[in-house]
């Protein structure tokens, strides 16, 4: 027994050796796609790389992040990604809430209805925000500006008097119908018991929705709000095809691609990039947290 | 993933055809208007009479095409044989030893045929370095049938507070027809070009001969408070949205009564085809305040060869057939004489069956014949270009300024304010770039 113990130590060393070699592939091609493109960004974002400059590739330190920070579109920028997050996590959240609850009662075509609901996930963004820009809220000739003219008042311009939320107000809809579906799923799988018990206690529907309901759907709009933030930090299609960017209405994906794409300045592009990664990253921690705890409860 | 990224490389190999002796691919990267969509039309003419020359054809709008070759250069990617550039990038490119000189097209491509601002917009220091296929220059449009009914008229070279005042007398939203339609979208290609070109008919440059920004001189205040209080005043609403193509649609829908904008809209405004007001159009020359300069821009999309390319013969002899003489009589063969691309050559106005074909024609020479991209300010500049500074950080700079300028458009700020911070982005964007050392 005890002169087979080192022996079976050996052969768990010999196995833990074994099995790194055979996972090193995996975790080397892990590294060549992750972990290389951002050294190499950070790289260059330390340096002086613009395209369309003769000569250049000169190593400058931080001058690249000093002006970035030190650009009056920077702050707007990080506001506009935060605003935006917000403005459609709300929107889609509760009129997600709100259609699920509708939906949840209806028992005729309810899949025909489900359908119809889905149907704007599917919309790729730049149709979508070219179909709410030239369809609906073009005050010319747009549908909203219609109805507006027919109720006698002055069409609203949407893209210039609130860019933001016009923008908010199309990436919400975009977003309404993963909200939807997900809390519907949930709201389903509500313990029909539970609900009765509570109604033989005389609870109210108001009641029955505040103290049972919603923290049933704790969870799943945890996960909401972390799935939809991960896809909105990098929101670029619907500001592009709309305002084409400005102070109003860019996000911080938008001001990489205006550094890059139209400065052909790849340093400046590199450090905002950076910049927004940490930015994601904190951005993830407090959510990671925030749903963790939700999981737990 | 593993299996299928060990036959990337496979693929990669299967996607370059193999060379045959004698055999050449050129790859043509252009721009997705109209001529070049004829060009590409008619190019199996060019193969027919060119055995062994393949004509490989990338079309892109006109920002991803820019994007695309830019980097593509920048990097000596060596994607393409020939590009389609504009006048902005001929410049700036031709002094980055980016592209081939073009200087020996040879007795039948007729370099002196050219008219003369397109030539020099053209050229880098005396060498041409593109053949223009098109150019354009800047016209008024109008309603002739509002204006007589109005009582107006129309003179030959108006001033812009001519046109602000006839726009305040046919403003009409009620029946939805707005006085004035101009660009307002932002964008170096957009609002910018029309902006800065107003301001130099105010007498305003871009820079100093120092490189000094000028948004904080009293004609660019001028400019800018005319601009957006007329665009506020009598534009439609939405003027912020709009750039080009926006403004074609609303003037030929007849939503406008006076649009002030590139050559290139006349054919497309009076076509019955494509407008609903074609018979009632009526062509003035360019805004004209009688301190010197016009509002005249100048554009033109050439042809060129990068450096990088490795079959710069063949290029060459595809352009000297795609810009040549003789292209313009092709076109006409095939498709009439209004899709000739116009604005290049002094032959095709001289040309009487062209003249009657179309109505713009001598507008349209003299809107080009106006411009002049060497002298756009009647004050000295460093920079060449009328509603550009041919300088790599000006696409950058007229991006940012252009969104300032839009949101005095649409109201956030004024048009004071909007100046300050065009000056500032303009001094932060020289500086980062060395301009001031």
């Amino acid at each position: 027994m005890t002169a087979a113990a080192p022996a079976i130590g050996n052969a768990r060393a010999y196995m833990r050796g074994r099995g790194r070699l055979l996972v090193s592939p995996a975790v080397g091609l892990l590294l060549a796609f992750s972990i290389l493109p951002l050294v190499a960004t950070i790289w260059f974002s330390l340096i002086d790389y613009r395209l369309l400059a003769p000569g250049a590739l000169r190593f400058v330190g931080l001058a690249n992040y000093v002006r970035l920070l030190s650009d009056p579109s920077f702050g707007p920028a990080l506001l506009n990604t935060l605003l935006l997050i917000g403005m459609v996590l709300l929107a889609s959240i509760a009129g997600g809430l709100v259609l699920a609850l509708l939906l949840e009662k209806v028992t005729f075509g309810r899949g025909l209805l489900r359908l119809l609901v889905l149907s704007p996930f599917f919309v790729m963004p730049p149709v979508s925000a070219l179909l709410w820009k030239n369809l609906l809220m073009q005050p010319v000739a747009g549908f909203f500006a219609w109805v507006s003219g027919s109720l006698g008042a002055p069409p609203f311009d949407w893209f210039a008097r609130a860019p933001l939320a016009s923008i908010g107000l199309i990436v919400a809809w975009q977003w309404l119908p993963f909200a939807c579906l997900i809390l519907l799923t949930s709201l389903q799988s509500f313990d029909r018991e539970q609900r009765e018990a509570a109604q033989l206690d005389g609870a109210s529907g108001l009641v029955i929705f505040r103290e049972l309901v919603l923290p049933h759907l704790a969870r799943p709009i945890a996960i909401i709000v972390m799935m939809e933030t991960i896809f909105l930090l990098s929101l670029f299609a619907e500001i592009f095809v709309t305002t084409g960017g400005g102070r109003a209405s860019s996000n911080l994906a938008f001001l990489v691609y205006s550094q890059a794409m139209l400065r052909y300045d790849i340093g400046g592009a590199s450090a905002a990039g950076i910049v927004a990664v940490i930015f994601a990253n904190v951005l993830a921690i407090f959510l990671v947290r925030a749903v963790g705890r939700s999981l737990e409860a | 993933m593993r299996p299928y990224s060990l036959l990337l490389p496979i693929a990669a190999l299967a996607g370059c055809s193999p060379q045959h002796a004698g055999e050449t691919t050129l790859t043509i990267a252009t721009v997705n208007n109209g001529d070049m969509v004829r060009l590409k039309e008619l190019g199996s003419a060019f193969e027919k009479s060119h055995p062994g020359v393949h004509l490989k054809w990338v079309m892109l709008e006109e920002n991803v095409l820019r994007q695309r070759v830019t980097t593509d250069i920048a990097i000596r990617g060596g994607q393409y044989d020939v590009v389609t550039i504009g006048a902005y990038e001929i410049p700036v490119w031709a002094k980055q030893k980016w592209l081939a000189p073009l200087d020996d097209l040879g007795p039948a491509y007729r370099k002196d045929d050219l008219l003369p601002p397109i030539r020099s917009a053209v050229s880098y220091q005396g060498t041409q370095f593109a053949a223009p296929l098109n150019g354009e220059g800047t016209v008024t449009m109008y309603r002739t049938d509002l204006f007589r009914k109005a009582g107006l008229s129309m003179p030959e070279t108006p001033t812009w507070e001519y046109l602000i005042q006839a726009a305040a007398k046919l403003n009409d939203p009620a029946h939805g027809v707005y006085g004035l339609c101009l660009r307002g979208k932002a964008g170096w290609g957009e609002n910018m070009a029309l902006i800065t070109t107003m301001a130099n008919s105010y007498g305003a440059r871009l820079f100093d001969e120092k490189w000094r920004p000028q948004f904080d001189t009293p004609e660019w205040r001028r400019t800018m408070t005319t601009y957006v209080s007329a665009l506020r005043g009598y534009g439609p609403p939405g003027a912020v949205a709009n750039g080009f193509n926006e403004n074609l649609a609303l003037f030929s829908q007849g939503k406008c009564a006076i649009w002030f904008d590139s050559t290139v809209a006349a054919p497309f405004v009076s076509d019955p085809k494509t407008s609903r007001i074609a018979n009632s159009v009526g062509f003035a020359s360019a805004p004209n305040e009688g301190l010197g300069r016009g509002a005249n821009w100048l554009w033109t999309w050439g042809l060129a060869v990068p450096s990088s390319s490795k079959k710069e013969a063949a290029a060459k002899e595809f352009i000297r057939w795609a810009a040549g003489p003789d292209y313009a009589r092709l076109v006409a063969a095939r498709l009439g004489w209004l899709a000739v691309p116009p604005g290049t050559r002094r032959s095709l106005y001289d040309n009487p069956e062209y003249r009657r074909a179309a109505p713009f024609a001598a507008i349209t020479l003299k809107a080009i014949s106006a411009a002049n991209p060497n002298a756009p300010s009647v004050k000295l500049v460093p920079y060449v270009g009328v509603q550009y500074a041919a300088i790599p950080e000006f696409q950058g700079i007229g991006t940012e300024v252009g969104q300032q300028f839009a949101a005095a458009v649409a109201g956030q700020i004024s048009p004071e304010d909007a100046l300050a911070e065009a000056q500032a982005a303009t001094k932060r964007q020289m500086a980062a770039a060395g301009y001031y050392k």
